[in-house]
């Protein structure tokens, strides 16, 4: 007990209690700038801070809601669900861990996958939700996109997708490596069908997920900071035993090392991406 | 060679060397003890069965990395004729963790892939112990590019412990360089086939082995991550690693029976190093049966039958959807 709270007299003290029977997550702090911000303003801004441009995470329903017109949507792939090939077991099973996932997120695995339009140009959007057993892959994200890409073959669109994901589902074995051959043959398929594939890079996007089809898109963009690279810093801090570079496998030195096109502000995707695809189409602008 | 034992084999070690004392003194006395060391030969013989009949996962990892086994260029030396090798990505370096040449495979041309690990301090250095740069990627992706404009099929060996995790292949595009070889692997028009012989180790192994046909020797490991870095993150302690090794099925027969590999190549007693001529005569033979399936297929039917098998990798259930 403080000093003050020994000083006020009871009546007040009990005050106490209200205080703490305050709504959770009405306020946020920004992790960057530490800036304490109104929850709801945050929402407001698609999750970027107000104050100093961070963007923070987005669920992939909010994200896909946020890019996408709000008309002639539907989910591709969600009768697509996990099952546990390995019977695979560390502290916990793995049975147990993607049904406490699905319980917290109200997702049956990684990977939403949405039909729609932005600006009225149709397309296909897949999108890691990373709050699911940290986005990783295993064999339901590749089936997920896979029949994401081949709507969008069947129905001449684009495809797109954005990634935040830890990298290939380790309890799922070799079945979550052959996921990165499954996802990327099928972008050959895109491109065979001279589809545009828009990889857009968001926090985190490493190992397996980055290694496959994320950069091999037609256009590849990342959010600001994003952190994005094969292996993990810690990983390679140990490796080569040396402090890493600043700013290390972060979007900006992505693209100052030429590995991806642009950076682009989350406010702003909807149109730039709406841009890029009409322009890709040789269609007029919308 | 002298074999080197692995801890798990010190009683077979052990037997070895009273065969080994044994035949020293009988050199020079007039008592023959030949029966004996025969005997103990015949035991010895057994032991090394009934030790590797149950390999663990983790054993057989360790089997995989032994540091007598055969490597990419053994093979080359034992199977193929006429190999060049040749050299570098065209647009930084040339990568020593990944080698690649034109040689003869019963006369015919082809392509060779592979890993390459180095066998003393020096040699592992300069190979940098099997992991490749992305400049080895697109080295091999160059390669093969050049195996379809001339209609050459492609043999891979994969025997790496991962891609290598440095400042520098990061900077370079180490993820862009792995997807890459997917992306064009699914389309390349000429035969590839894949061959594990050692440890086929994540991203740095897929990068050379999407292919038609993927063998794994009886003894090689082929996995998502490492056993010691998985057991580090769902275990938090590297020392977990053969509870990691037994849950994520690295080990042949089983992906085998997953039905994630098309064939075993079966290994002499106590493993490729003790006898790398049987050895590479399997892998021949392996390859031979491979090429055989494949060379009747035009380019395309190819191709069509190389995308089937990727889009069908992966285990899941289907629900109704209300």
């Amino acid at each position: 007990m403080s000093w003050l709270q020994k000083l006020l007299p009871p009546k007040i003290k009990r005050a106490e209690g209200v205080r703490r029977s305050m709504p959770e997550g009405l306020w946020s702090k920004c992790p960057v700038c530490e800036a304490v911000l109104y929850t709801t303003d945050l929402e407001n801004n698609q999750n970027v801070c107000p104050k100093c441009g961070h963007h923070l995470r987005l669920r992939a329903r909010v994200r896909l809601d946020l890019l996408l017109d709000p008309e002639g949507r539907f989910e591709i792939g969600a009768e697509v669900v996990p099952l546990d090939p390995l019977k695979f077991k560390d502290s916990k099973r793995y049975i147990d861990r993607l049904a406490a996932a699905n319980a917290d997120t109200g997702e049956a695995d990684a990977m939403v996958v949405l039909q729609g339009a932005i600006k009225t140009v149709q397309v296909v959007v897949a999108c890691f939700e990373f709050e699911f057993l940290g986005g990783s892959m295993g064999s339901v994200v590749g089936e997920r996109f896979v029949r994401g890409v081949k709507a969008a073959i069947e129905q001449q669109i684009p495809f797109i997708c954005i990634t935040a994901s830890g990298g290939a589902r380790m309890q799922e074995g070799l079945f979550s490596l052959m996921q990165m051959a499954k996802t990327t043959a099928a972008v050959s398929l895109l491109a065979q069908h001279k589809l545009p594939f828009i990889s857009i890079l968001t926090d985190p996007t490493m190992g397996g997920v980055s290694a496959s089809f994320a950069f091999v898109g037609d256009v590849v963009i990342a959010e600001p900071g994003a952190l994005i690279g094969f292996a993990g810093p810690r990983v390679i801090e140990q490796t080569v035993r040396e402090k890493l570079p600043e700013g290390f496998q972060r979007a900006e030195f992505l693209l100052e090392k030429g590995a991806i096109d642009m950076i682009v502000d989350r406010r702003e995707l909807r149109d730039r991406v709406a841009s890029l695809l009409t322009l890709l189409q040789r269609v007029p602008a919308v | 060679m002298k074999p080197t034992f692995l801890e798990f084999e010190q009683p077979i070690a052990e037997l070895d060397a009273k065969i080994e004392q044994l035949r020293f003194v009988q050199d020079d006395s007039a008592v023959d003890i030949s029966d004996e060391i025969s005997r103990l030969e015949v035991k010895s013989q057994s032991l090394t069965k009934d030790i590797y009949a149950k390999l663990t996962s983790w054993q057989s990892a360790l089997v995989a990395r032994h540091p007598q086994r055969p490597y990419t260029l053994d093979y080359v030396d034992l199977i193929f004729s006429d190999y060049q090798e040749l050299h570098g990505d065209r647009s930084f370096s040339d990568d020593q963790a990944i080698v690649g040449g034109l040689a003869r495979f019963n006369g015919q041309s082809c392509l060779v892939i592979g890993h390459q690990k180095g066998r003393d301090t020096k040699e592992k250095i300069h190979r940098n112990f099997g992991m490749p740069r992305p400049e080895g990627y697109r080295k091999a992706l160059r390669l093969m590019r050049l195996a379809e404009k001339f209609q050459i099929p492609v043999f891979t060996f994969i025997d790496t412990p991962g891609a290598y995790p440095g400042i520098g292949a990061e900077e370079r595009g180490q993820s862009e360089a792995i997807g890459r070889n997917l992306f064009e692997m699914a389309e390349l028009k000429v035969p590839i086939i894949a061959t594990v012989i050692g440890e086929g180790g994540s991203g740095g192994a897929l990068a050379i082995a999407t292919a038609d046909i993927v063998s794994m020797l009886q003894y090689s490991t082929y996995s998502v991550i490492s056993p010691e870095g998985c057991a580090s993150i769902l275990w938090k302690s590297a020392d977990n690693a053969g509870d990691a090794a037994e849950a994520m099925g690295i080990t042949a027969t089983r992906l085998k029976s997953l039905g994630l590999i098309d064939k075993i190549i079966a290994e002499p007693l106590g493993g490729a190093h003790r006898d790398h001529r049987a050895v590479a005569a399997n892998v021949k033979k392996s390859l031979q049966d491979g090429l055989k399936s494949l060379i009747g297929l035009s380019p395309a039917e190819l191709v069509e039958r190389r995308m089937d098998r990727l889009m069908s990798y992966g285990k899941f259930k289907e629900i109704e959807i209300h």
